[in-house]
């Protein structure tokens, strides 16, 4: 039980570093960034670069990821997402499909479609004396991401709560046009939001191919939807409520994959096959119970 | 200090401004009045640069505003209280105040404005650490204007600042505008309450469907017969 409790609270982890790019993008500009889940990908490959082809060491490997990524994100919003401002929504929402679909085939032509092996950059092999005494199995692996991850969402908090930036973000996020009254550059704190959204998810992309040993250009589909569903659960454009929805996620998914369903002799549904099925109704119940989800504040504009 | 020449304004195929001129001079309480849909907030929204003129220009102290972002229209002394209050409702009262002061540099002059804004409104002091959205209809009206007095500016557009207030709390606001004036802001005072209005300006702009079609000093605008008639309720 315990043990099932820290895998999920690492996948959680993961969950809630992508899971904040969404909402947070979402906040400042009402758009769902599709391209979001790429975003995590190519973090986890400038990791893979910096820890197999630089043998750089590992703290140095995320910090590397995470600048790769901001940019990524700049570029992405100063690119396709900023001349589309006033645009339709639906305009804007294609191009992130489109945006998204682009990363993935240019990552598929560049590195080709196998996956890529990752380095364990830290040891996965269990803590000794915890399995001993406490009979869990916990890696130096797991401690040092959750430890990583736990850093960063306090960074992010502490940036959100108490910068002068942070504050304009989230006076943007409730009413962009009284923040320009505040002499507020709504761009320029747009692009803020996606490099820091950014990086984020480019953290987690490293965490993410050290945890599970390979690194692919599709990877970022269904930890991306998964975390968007997390975000929603939380209510979307909400910080914690992203931190809460993905900790949530990881519950489910992990829980899931523990149990086994005997439907008849022929048909048995095992954990690993409904995971991904229990996401999206997940998602589905939200949306008829309680669409402004946990922590969202309803009523508000929905997209 | 503020000219608008011959504007026009449009949302989409609705015409909300036609050929307005008007001006305001430093140091003067300008008050712009007129029934509901006039184009009244329209102005406001024009001087602070939410929407551009189709026709004609907008020129404060002298240099068209025509391609000046509305953040950087603020940064040259521009502050809008818009209609409504707009307050942030999830940020705190005092964060809400460092908002106004956003283009403000240096800790104590940011300390020093709040100071100001806080004897001004002594009841903000006390709930600096309330979340906006939890304060009373008046209270976010001083919160809203406290917030533009943070950015110290030079000429303060006011929409509506006594809509939906208690009669007494009506006389503090226009005390307050009154005490504003005094710190030598300039003001352009859009009110429904033209009584109230005029007897705190100088001059007054009476707006008729998108039109200016009345402009004179607030003590003959309050004597004219047809102003009484159509906006004093006489
Ligand atoms: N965003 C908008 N889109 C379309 N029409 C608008 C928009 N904003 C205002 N209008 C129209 O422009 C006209 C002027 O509106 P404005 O808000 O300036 O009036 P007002 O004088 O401030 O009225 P009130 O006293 O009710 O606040 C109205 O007819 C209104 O319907
Ligand atoms: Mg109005």
């Amino acid at each position: 039980m315990s043990q099932q409790l820290i895998n999920a609270i690492s996948l959680g982890a993961v969950y809630a570093l992508i899971a904040l790019g969404y909402t947070m993008v979402y906040g400042v500009l009402r758009l769902i960034n599709f391209a979001h889940g790429e975003v995590f990908m190519v973090g986890s490959f400038i990791g893979l670069a910096a820890l197999s082809v630089f043998h750089l060491p590992f703290a140095l490997a995320v910090l590397v990821a995470m600048v790769g990524a901001a940019l990524l994100g700049a570029v992405i919003e100063r690119g396709a997402y900023r001349p589309l401002r006033s645009a339709p929504r639906l305009a804007a929402l294609i191009t992130a499909i489109g945006v998204s679909l682009l990363l993935q085939n240019l990552g598929m032509l560049i590195l080709g479609a196998a996956p890529r092996a990752y380095p364990p950059a830290i040891d996965p092999a269990p803590i000794a004396w915890l399995e001993e005494r406490a009979g869990v199995v916990v890696t130096r692996q797991q401690v040092v991401i959750l430890a990583a991850t736990a850093a960063i969402l306090a960074g992010l908090s502490l940036i959100v709560s108490r910068t002068k930036i942070g504050k304009a973000m989230r006076a943007v996020s409730e009413d962009r046009q009284a923040a320009q009254l505040m002499g507020i550059n709504v761009d320029r704190v747009i692009a803020f939001t996606f490099c820091l959204g950014s990086a984020i998810a480019g953290a987690g992309g490293v965490f993410y191919g050290v945890y599970y040993g390979t690194a692919d250009p599709l990877m970022g589909l269904m930890p991306g939807i998964k975390a968007f569903v997390a975000a929603v659960l939380g209510g979307i454009g909400s910080v914690p409520g992203a931190m809460l929805g993905a900790l949530l996620m990881g519950l489910v998914e992990t829980g899931v994959s523990s149990v086994t369903l005997r439907v008849s002799p022929s048909l048995v549904l095992t954990g690993s096959t409904l995971r991904d099925a229990v996401a999206f109704a997940v998602l589905i119940a939200i949306l008829l119970l309680r669409p402004a989800g946990l922590l969202g504040r309803p009523g508000r504009e929905k997209v | 200090m503020l000219c608008l020449r011959d504007v026009d304004v449009h949302y989409g195929p609705i015409q909300a401004l036609h050929g307005v001129s008007l001006e305001v001079a430093e140091g003067q309480v300008v008050t712009l009045i007129g029934a509901n849909g006039a184009g009244k907030s329209t102005v406001l929204r024009l001087v602070s640069g939410l929407i551009r003129p189709t026709r004609g220009e907008v020129l404060f102290e002298g240099a068209s505003l025509a391609r000046v972002a509305a953040h950087d229209i603020v940064a040259r002394g521009v502050s809008h209280v818009p209609e409504g209050r707009r307050v942030f409702a999830g940020l705190t009262v005092l964060e809400n105040l460092e908002m106004g002061a956003y283009l403000v540099r240096g800790r104590a002059a940011i300390r020093a404005a709040l100071d100001e804004v806080f004897e001004l409104f002594p009841r903000l002091r006390e709930r600096r650490g309330q979340r906006a959205g939890t304060l009373s209809g008046g209270e976010q009206q001083m919160l809203a204007i406290g917030r533009a007095l943070m950015g110290r500016p030079r000429l303060l557009l006011l929409d509506e600042p006594s809509l939906g207030l208690a009669p007494n709390l009506v006389q503090s606001i226009f005390g307050v505008i009154a005490g504003i004036r005094q710190r030598g802001v300039t003001l352009l005072l859009v009110e429904q309450n033209a009584h109230m209005a005029l007897r705190v300006a100088d001059r007054g702009y009476v707006l008729e469907t998108g039109r200016i079609v009345l402009h004179d000093t607030a003590e003959r605008l309050a004597a004219d017969p047809n102003v009484r008639a159509a906006y004093l309720g006489e």
